[in-house]
């Protein structure tokens, strides 16, 4: 599995432009957010948790929609299943490069965010909440991205089967951040991080039990 | 498999049909009002609606404060359960689908995906009517709007995937996984909306102490929801068997497109 998460990073790695297709895409949405909604210095932070989710969950769209165009277009998908080893593996595999490939993109965008909202993005709790977010994200993102990189219309078909199911993450992740940058050592409103874990566990083991069933044939 | 060719076939298939019916084996397949299970189910819906009507209407009091606007409620309750019932079928067909492989689980998942998306469609709209003139909105983002809402995407999403994947066995498969994943994800839907907002009236019948509202009311909704899984049941009935009817001349079409060739 450790293989297979090499594999996709340094094929990542090489093709630098997608990794920086995606930030300048997560920059430009921010820019058009500010413009759309025209901030009186006095809004913004209010306003920083709801754009920072929406700006990354476009952009994991973004990044999903790679995942698995690459093995799609160069029949290498057939090779991996072919190879002797678990299936869910190669779910897996899938899942932590997604999450090194946001985390990347996160880490660069964090600050950026944090010096335009002027607000603590970079304290302990929101890094986590987005690491939360992220991994949640990934585990749910990598199964239907794997269902709809098989068929036609996928760049439709992914937001629309998978931004409803996200409805409960993005919630959490949002209303989560947003305690955070007003203050709180942890989430306030309600328990947004164990929300979260279990959304993944959830996805995770959901998906561990049907990718199967998805590449099978 | 044969995409491309099926339009030449479809000519051929009337004759085919025509032989099939001569040999007798499928002879009643298509007359839908001969068969039993049809009859039966939709001849209760019709007592069973009429029934719901007068008890809706004339048996039970209007409410004291809302007054008759709130026999709007009987629809709308009844709607919420049989919805929330087809999703539950899309979730156990989908999964006994992926574990015995019988396209008859899968016909019946898609025709309750369908019937639970128009059900849905009808319960927020009835919703909507009623909360336009008690709580003054149409729409607010109150827990279990929200989680109506985002079910109803959630499964308009469902027959939007099987309109996308044509192939039969494929697309079977994935709904089957969006099936499981989508039933799976609405109580944590529900969880969340219900902690990030909490304005819905809250549940008057099924209470630990006994329902709350009078005993006529209790009629009229038991009524309105018998009638409701009685026309769900119908439903099912007239559409799992087009289903099958579809799966069969598909099958039919591939083995003509083999025969031709």
């Amino acid at each position: 599995m450790a293989a297979l998460v090499a594999k996709d990073l340094r094929l990542e790695s090489r093709r630098r432009e997608t990794i920086a297709g995606v930030l300048v895409f997560v920059l430009l949405v921010l820019t058009l957010f500010l413009f759309a909604l025209d901030l009186a210095p006095g809004e913004a932070r209010r306003l920083a948790a709801g754009v920072l989710w929406i700006t990354l969950l476009f952009a994991g769209l973004l990044a999903l929609g790679r995942t698995f165009a690459a093995e799609r277009d160069q029949g290498t998908l057939d090779g991996l299943l072919l190879a002797p080893l678990d299936r869910s593996a190669l779910y897996l595999a899938k899942v932590v490069a997604t999450v090194v490939f946001m985390g990347l993109v996160e880490i660069v965008a964090l600050p950026i965010f944090a010096a335009v909202f002027d607000a603590p993005m970079l304290t302990p709790g929101v890094v986590f909440t987005v690491a939360l977010g992220t991994v949640g994200f990934a585990a749910a993102g990598t199964l239907f991205a794997a269902l709809a990189a098989q068929t036609r219309a996928r760049d439709v078909l992914l937001p629309l089967l998978l931004l409803p199911l996200l409805a409960p993450l993005l919630v959490a992740a949002a209303r989560a951040t947003d305690d955070l940058l007003a203050g709180a050592a942890t989430p306030t409103s309600a328990p947004w991080w164990e929300l979260l874990i279990g959304l993944t566990v959830l996805f995770l083991g959901t998906a561990v039990l049907l990718f199967d069933t998805l590449v099978e044939e | 498999m044969n995409v491309y060719r099926s339009v030449e076939t479809t000519a051929a298939l009337p004759e085919v049909g025509q032989r099939e019916r001569e040999s007798s084996s499928h002879q009643d397949r298509g007359a839908l009002l001969a068969d039993p299970w049809f009859r039966v189910p939709f001849a209760l819906t019709v007592v069973a609606m009429v029934a719901a009507l007068y008890a809706i209407f004339v048996y039970a009091p209007p409410e004291r404060v809302m007054g008759d606007v709130q026999r709007i409620m009987y629809v709308h309750v009844s709607l919420a359960w049989l919805s929330y019932l087809a999703f539950f079928v899309v979730f156990v067909c989908s999964v006994a689908y992926l574990w015995r492989r019988d396209e008859r689980w899968d016909a019946a998942a898609r025709a309750s995906a369908e019937i639970g998306v128009v059900l849905t469609t009808l319960f927020i709209i009835s919703g909507s009517l009623w909360g336009r003139p008690v709580w003054g909105t149409w729409w607010t983002w109150d827990p279990r709007l929200t989680t109506t809402a985002i079910l109803w995407f959630i499964y308009v999403a469902y027959l939007m995937l099987r309109a996308y994947v044509p192939e039969v066995p494929r697309a079977a498969r994935y709904a089957a996984v969006l099936g499981i994943v989508g039933f799976v994800d609405v109580p944590i839907v529900h969880m969340s909306v219900t902690w990030w907002r909490a304005l819905h009236p809250e549940p008057t019948v099924v209470r630990p102490e006994g329902p709350l509202m009078p005993s006529e009311m209790v009629v009229a909704l038991v009524l309105a929801s018998v009638a409701f899984g009685l026309l769900y049941v119908t439903l099912m009935v007239v559409r799992v068997r087009l289903e099958r009817l579809k799966d069969e001349v598909r099958y039919l079409q591939q083995e003509l497109s083999l025969r031709g060739e």
